[in-house]
């Protein structure tokens, strides 16, 4: 049986050479664009603008022909590895299909073609659908009202931690702590300095979850809430979270849930049930909106009843039969210079809808099935953190290869690069020594999965041969492992730094 | 009934039974039943593509104001350019768009040097060295901003001219509600800041914008004396097309130079995902937000790129961390970089020279209207306020009628009054004119305004 799936090893993602910059490409005098015939007058630059104003010197560019631009940006292209080209396992980042028709949604010239500055009157669908999928979240959810603003999940978190705020501080509560697990993503802290708190770090327990008791001992009546993500970040659901909510709700806390894996509960869990007040979603990981290699994103956040009067603004809103720009009565004002990552907006909407409650709880159930799945046949190559059932991604540790081969989790991931698959999130979460964290989504095949294993199987048996070999992955892959401490040392973030 | 699911019941059944399971049940046994969701989702059934898109046809038909309906005038950071079929479909490849964020090197160089090849063009438009891989959007480039400033002086005074975008302002001022940032704003007068109307006495930053969201062109050279005057950073939030023929930011002394970066090949997309470009000095490298990919070599000596400077980011540094910003908009930079790399040298130059004289020839007509006023007698760039006779918000549904979407009404960009203008914002229109109007869109947007305010 041929195990081929979203195993990429047969794309000729290599080559021996780097390519030219767009820089090293251009040749002065060459062109590519092409502009509309307007008729308007031409009027020189100095009659129309003071000449203190306008640059003496021009701004180079570039200067290539069509041709040129189109092979250099193709055959960038093919130095990258996609979801669209193989299976991309990474932890914490659902890298599931992004399905092509919420694409072709977004290009539709009748939503992308919008200025947002539009009045609402002469974009009542756009409204429409942005209220539309308000609504749906909030049923995902199992919240009163949201936000669509928040431009990724940090924006999110940060909307999210100042909602917090002005609902403490409209009680005249003053609060100076959030408390955040030791498993916690980075943005979490980062989101709770500037959202103006300190961090308390809450240690997890030997079964991978919060522990309670040291969550109970920092809580106070200063503690604002707590982040949690749940399934948390070595994939394990908490168990104890009707007690962590009562607990934080005692002392006048809220619960903030980072929807970080929200993938794993959809229509099984909802945040709001688990006693949670507020909730981002990242649109680009559970509703499969493309990651653009790196954003954009999409942060919504949702709220419980009671914080909804914080929300920022304007929101589109129904009003006496048609749809406005509504702000919450005490709005924390705006948190985004328009209405959000309108496009990914729609994508996400398309995809609920095809989706539909059904569909949606197929994605968490298939995608927790892929990762157990995943976990159990590895058992003997790459043991798990927490052997037990785990939510929709798996955390894995090589330290058994350090410490027998001298190979490190980085070495395995490096050469899974070679045999055609991304790698996994490697060294998070942070309590787990060698982390390699699997997150295969729902939208692989049993083939892939099977595939992947086979991989790491001979990984494994290369680590026992030849582990310098190892060290040394990836050779196959357009460069080869590149030196960081170069990159940092020798800082070159433009052609022209020297 | 449809999804993207790729098992079969009987693979489903075979991996159920490889964990010892029957159903799935037995995989959620774990989660407390108190918690669980009964009688599943508030939602409606799924339904396939072809009817997701029937039902997505009912939104679309609901907007009256498309590109293909109106012709637009209406900018305030959102600019209607052209965008060739080329660029869509360079950056409209799925191995740019479902990539995830370049963490390995080997397989991701792609998307590094395309990033690589963005900065140097933010570098080059900012005329400042150190670029970042992009924010979210220039609102969100203010905020970092004004962040950077807050740690490189370690005050909390920011002095922002109420030229800069209002959206970007409240960002700000939202944003500054967890970092306890004063935000003090300069006034304008005339549509320029009048810097002596606040004190700024001990500012951490000194906020201007190039042209301001009036479109006047200031000189800057008051703000860049003031910022000196009292050591604090100065950000200049500039208009990257204007780059093609005005100064650059660094050119005025910017420390800190952000922009919106839509006008490079993104579609008005109703205002997202837009582009957050962000540059600053060497000075302020240690603090820069977010993401920045350098050049360097692979084991091979080949030349490679890879995220750098990596310690300042918050899944490194955590809570100390130089900003919370993870994903960011590193698509629609890569598509600004093949959007520069088609218009070239001499197109940027081309775009920004037309803009300058459409806006200039529909404000020479516009103010031969009775009863229609020069907001500023200040120079502008490609946009321009102007005082009507009549309600803007008013004024702009009658011109749609006729086929134009006639500019931004000023109270909706302010949410209303705006003490900082000293103006009846009400009568008051923001218009923008780019490469793309032609004569006679805009000999037709006279003929309706002159209509619509005499009617």
């Amino acid at each position: 049986m041929t195990f081929a799936g979203g195993r990429a090893a047969s794309a000729p993602l290599m080559g021996r050479e780097s390519e030219p910059t767009l820089f090293e490409l251009s040749v002065p005098g060459r062109r590519a664009f092409q502009l509309r015939t307007t008729g308007v007058p031409e009027r020189s630059l100095h009659e129309l603008i003071p000449v203190e104003h306008l640059n003496d010197e021009v701004v180079d560019v570039a200067e290539v022909s069509e041709r040129d631009l189109v092979a250099h940006f193709t055959r960038l292209s093919h130095r990258q590895f996609s979801v669209d080209l193989g299976m991309y396992p990474l932890g914490s980042c659902t890298m599931k299909y992004n399905p092509k028709f919420c694409d072709a949604v977004a290009a539709d010239p009748g939503l992308n073609g919008v200025h947002p500055g539009t009045p609402a009157t002469l974009c009542q669908g756009w409204l429409a659908l942005l209220a539309t999928l308000e609504e749906r979240l909030c049923a995902i959810t199992g919240m009163s009202a949201a936000t669509l603003q928040p431009a990724a999940g940090a924006a999110g978190e940060l909307t999210g931690l100042l909602l917090m705020r002005a609902y403490h501080e409209s009680r005249g509560d003053v609060r100076t702590r959030v408390l955040i697990p030791d498993s916690a993503h980075g943005t979490n802290p980062a989101s709770v300095t500037l959202g103006g708190y300190e961090v308390t770090t809450i240690p997890s327990n030997d079964r991978g979850l919060v522990d309670l008791a040291a969550l109970k001992s920092a809580l106070g009546p200063d503690v604002a809430g707590i982040m949690l993500t749940n399934p948390n970040t070595v994939g394990l659901f908490e168990e104890e979270i009707t007690e962590i909510a009562t607990a934080v709700h005692d002392v006048g806390g809220l619960l903030y849930y980072d929807g970080a894996n929200l993938n794993a509960i959809v229509g099984v869990v909802r945040p709001g049930d688990m006693g949670f007040d507020i909730v981002h979603m990242n649109l680009h990981k559970t509703f499969a909106t493309p990651h653009g290699g790196g954003g954009p994103g999409a942060g919504p956040v949702a709220v419980a009843a009671r914080l909804a009067p914080f929300l920022p603004g304007p929101k589109a809103t129904r009003v006496d039969g048609r749809y406005d720009w509504v702000t919450p009565e005490h709005s924390i004002g705006r948190v985004h210079g328009w209405h959000g990552n309108a496009m990914v907006l729609a994508r996400a909407l398309a995809y609920i809808e095809v989706h539909g409650g059904d569909g949606l709880t197929r994605v968490a159930q298939h995608a927790v099935l892929n990762a157990n799945w995943l976990r159990h046949r590895l058992r003997d190559l790459l043991p798990a953190a927490y052997d037990r059932v785990n939510m929709h991604e798996c955390t894995l540790s090589a330290s058994n290869l350090k410490a027998a081969y001298g190979v490190k989790g980085l070495d395995v991931a490096k050469a899974l690069l070679e045999e055609g698959f991304h790698a996994p999130t490697v060294y998070f979460p942070l309590i787990v020594d060698e982390a390699l964290m699997f997150e295969p989504t729902e939208t692989e095949s049993l083939q892939t999965l099977e595939a992947l294993a086979q991989a790491l199987e001979r990984i494994v048996e290369r680590a026992h041969v030849d582990p310098e070999g190892l060290r040394q992955a990836p050779k196959t892959t357009p460069v080869s492992r590149v030196d960081e401490a170069l990159a940092a040392r020798r800082l070159r973030p433009t052609a022209d730094a020297r | 009934m449809a999804d993207y699911l790729p098992h079969t019941e009987d693979e489903v059944a075979s991996m159920l039974a490889f964990l010892g399971m029957s159903s799935f049940e037995d995989l959620f046994a774990h989660i407390p039943a108190a918690v669980r969701l009964a009688g599943g989702f508030d939602l409606p059934p799924g339904v396939s593509e072809p009817d997701v898109a029937a039902r997505f046809a009912r939104y679309t038909s609901a907007n009256a104001a498309t590109l293909a309906k109106l012709s637009c005038f209406a900018g305030g950071g959102a600019y209607d350019h052209e965008v060739p079929p080329v660029v869509r479909a360079l950056g409209s490849r799925s191995e740019f768009v479902t990539a995830y964020t370049p963490y390995q090197p080997e397989v991701a160089q792609g998307v590094l040097q395309a990033i690589y090849e963005y900065q140097t063009l933010v570098a080059r438009l900012s005329g400042l060295p150190i670029p970042n891989a992009s924010l979210y959007d220039a609102a969100t480039g203010l905020v970092e901003a004004l962040n950077m400033a807050g740690g490189a002086t370690g005050r909390t005074k920011m002095v922002i001219s109420a030229g800069v975008h209002p959206h970007w302002r409240a960002v700000a001022a939202t944003f500054a509600k967890g970092t306890g940032h004063e935000l003090v704003i300069a006034p304008l007068r005339d549509g320029e800041t009048d810097w002596g109307a606040v004190d700024a006495s001990g500012a951490a930053a000194v906020v201007a914008a190039y042209p301001n969201y009036l479109g006047v062109i200031e000189d800057l050279s008051i703000a860049k004396a003031l910022a000196v005057r009292e050591g604090a950073l100065f950000v200049v939030g500039a208009d990257p097309v204007a780059a093609g023929v005005l100064k650059t930011a660094g050119q005025w002394g910017a420390d800190v130079f952000i922009g919106e970066g839509q006008p490079f090949g993104t579609a008005l997309s109703f205002g997202g995902p837009y582009l957050g470009l962000f540059a600053c000095t060497e000075e302020q490298v240690r603090r820069l937000p977010g993401r920045i990919v350098g050049e360097t070599l692979d084991a091979e000596g080949r030349r490679a790129f890879v995220t750098t400077l990596r310690a300042r980011e918050q899944d490194i540094r955590r809570e100390k961390a130089t900003s919370n910003i993870c994903s960011n908009q590193t698509l629609m930079a890569v598509t600004a970089a093949i959007q520069l790399g088609w218009l070239g040298t001499q197109g940027l130059r081309e775009i920004a020279t037309r803009c300058a004289q459409g806006a200039h020839f529909l404000y020479d007509e516009l103010l031969t209207i009775n009863g229609v006023h020069a907001v500023s007698s200040r120079p502008f760039f490609r946009e321009f306020a102007i005082s009507l006779p009549t309600n803007a918000s008013e004024t702009l549904l009658a011109m749609a009628d006729e086929g134009v979407l006639g500019g931004l009404a000023i109270s909706a960009l302010t949410g209303g009054d705006d003490p900082s203008l000293e103006l009846d914002v009400d009568r008051v229109l923001l218009v923008t004119v780019t490469e793309r109007r032609t004569l006679e869109e805009i000999e037709h947007y006279v003929n309706v305004m002159r209509k619509v305010v005499h009617s």
